[in-house]
């Protein structure tokens, strides 16, 4: 941990508490106060969205991570047709907003699937995680064609001749070296994505930004109930880069050049 | 020659753009020949051998390897199973030790299991003399080192011919001979190698025929002694002149 983000938690510490004590003036942490059985519940209520948040987040960056593979590698084909779907993809997912994305997914792909003759229903789980998945293809995918294109040419050339295919190539040459090259650029979209599963409690997904929500609704404190929301997506990200550069570290111990 | 012609190219073209890189060219080469092929920068020598596994296409003309024509389906495939190659720049792959660079193509390609497959890459390390090196990345290893694993890599996938891109154009001059003296090795051997090289001392110890390119065509061929005594051409002469006058 850095001396910056110390410092940045302790006053994050030193105002929750003191907020906590007092109770007069614009203040009114007692909704999340610790020591009373209404706070305790609350919390209890506010931090069991962290599940939600994280399961949401995972499976839609495993998912978008996979998908950005499957368009990338096209992309970088010599062949322009087999180039083209890809950029077309990548150009059309990414200029599509989020928040209309999600509202697509989850009130408009059931009427589509069911008017081709696939009766599914998508709850605000499933919706969030596809629009998530989807959305952050298209930006995996550009990293991954910057981290395989920054593989020198005469790695693919030096497997070819020693009789690997392409795919063998992909997967015992070039990917274990791009993959070091394009962890920090990943990292971040992770982060992003953990940042924007907040958009799933528009459509009814209890996860964090969902419950701070609802609690804001019935106990009307907006400012203590989303400054615990901060600090929990606060935490989150935390623990994420923490767990990136522990993966750096790793495989940098045993990088190349 | 009566011998058995491995690699047979006819009026092979090609350009990038309006640029012609190569123009008509011919060239035969039997089994167990050695060839060295020079020229100035920019004479197509490099994009020559190049086509002969593939890494280059071609415009027009032919190229058959061992039978095999690269232009029939699957023939680049099966004409890179019987060619190694060694590059200017090694090419070796950071993220692997060495031992792994060379068994990575025995195990993948050719399905050997991982025992057999690293006694044979051993045995390599072994003609190439850095068989304690086995477990260090190639970083590691100095760029005459480096060029040796290259060589052991490409040896491990026992090919009938091997073709070396300025393998020490860039290396540090008292790290040439080492590499040099493992490619005389593997001549004295049999093996049939296209090289691409400026070095003149290799190419008249080794060389059954010089080639002599320029401006993507070939000048003039004939024997080391034969050539560098009395060159035909006046662009060879000018070319032999300039890389040997020190």
């Amino acid at each position: 941990m850095t001396r910056t983000t110390k410092l940045w938690l302790a006053l994050f510490g030193v105002l929750f508490v003191a907020g906590c004590s007092g109770t007069s003036g614009a203040w009114g942490w007692y909704v999340i106060d610790p020591s009373t059985a209404q706070g305790q519940s609350n919390i209890r209520f506010l931090v069991g969205g962290f599940w939600a948040t994280i399961l949401l987040s995972l499976i839609a960056a495993a998912l978008s991570m996979m998908i950005g593979l499957l368009v990338a590698l096209p992309g970088m084909s010599s062949n322009r047709w087999v180039r083209l779907p890809s950029r077309i993809y990548i150009e059309f997912i990414r200029s599509i907003p989020l928040l209309p994305m999600l509202f697509w997914v989850f009130y408009g792909l059931p009427v589509v699937m069911r008017s081709l003759g696939f009766p599914i229903t998508i709850d605000a789980f499933w919706g969030a995680i596809i629009t998530l998945a989807i959305s952050d293809s298209a930006f995996t995918a550009e990293i991954y064609r910057a981290g395989i294109q920054s593989i020198p040419k005469g790695q693919t050339e030096a497997a070819r001749t020693v009789g690997l295919t392409y795919s063998q190539t992909m997967r015992y040459v070039i990917l274990p070296q791009a993959i070091r090259r394009i962890l920090p650029p990943l990292a971040n979209q992770f982060i992003y994505i953990v940042k924007m599963s907040a958009f799933a409690s528009v459509i009814g997904m209890q996860e964090l930004t969902r419950r701070a929500n609802e609690l804001v609704v019935t106990e009307y404190r907006p400012l203590e109930i989303y400054s615990l929301l901060i600090l929990e997506y606060l935490v989150l990200v935390l623990i994420i880069s923490f767990f990136v550069r522990w993966l750096e570290r790793k495989m940098g111990s045993d990088e190349s050049r | 020659m009566s011998a058995e012609r491995v690699i047979e190219i006819s009026s092979l073209n090609k350009s990038f753009g309006d640029f012609r890189v190569l123009t008509n060219v011919d060239l035969s080469v039997s089994l167990g020949e050695r060839i060295v092929i020079c020229g100035p920068s920019g004479s197509g020598k490099s994009t020559l051998i190049r086509c002969v596994n593939g890494l280059e296409q071609f415009d027009s003309g032919h190229i058959l390897v061992d039978g095999i024509s690269l232009e029939e389906p699957g023939g680049v495939d099966r004409v890179r199973s019987e060619v190694g190659m060694v590059f200017q720049q090694f090419n070796l792959f950071p993220h692997l030790s060495v031992l792994d660079n060379l068994t990575l193509g025995p195990m993948k390609a050719r399905g050997l299991s991982r025992t057999d497959a690293e006694a044979l890459a051993m045995e390599y390390l072994e003609r190439v003399r850095i068989p304690e090196q086995a477990r260090k990345r190639p970083r590691e290893l100095s760029g005459g080192q480096q060029q040796r694993v290259a060589i052991a890599r490409s040896l491990c996938m026992k090919p009938k011919i091997m073709l070396f891109d300025e393998p020490t154009s860039a290396l540090d001059p008292e790290m040439i001979s080492e590499v040099l003296d493992v490619m005389v090795e593997l001549a004295q051997e049999g093996m049939t190698m296209l090289v691409v090289t400026h070095e003149m001392g290799f190419a008249r110890k080794v060389a059954d025929r010089m080639v002599f390119m320029d401006g993507g065509e070939i000048v003039e061929t004939g024997t080391p002694s034969a050539v560098f005594e009395a060159p035909k051409s006046e662009r060879f002469r000018a070319f032999l002149d300039k890389i040997l006058q020190h």
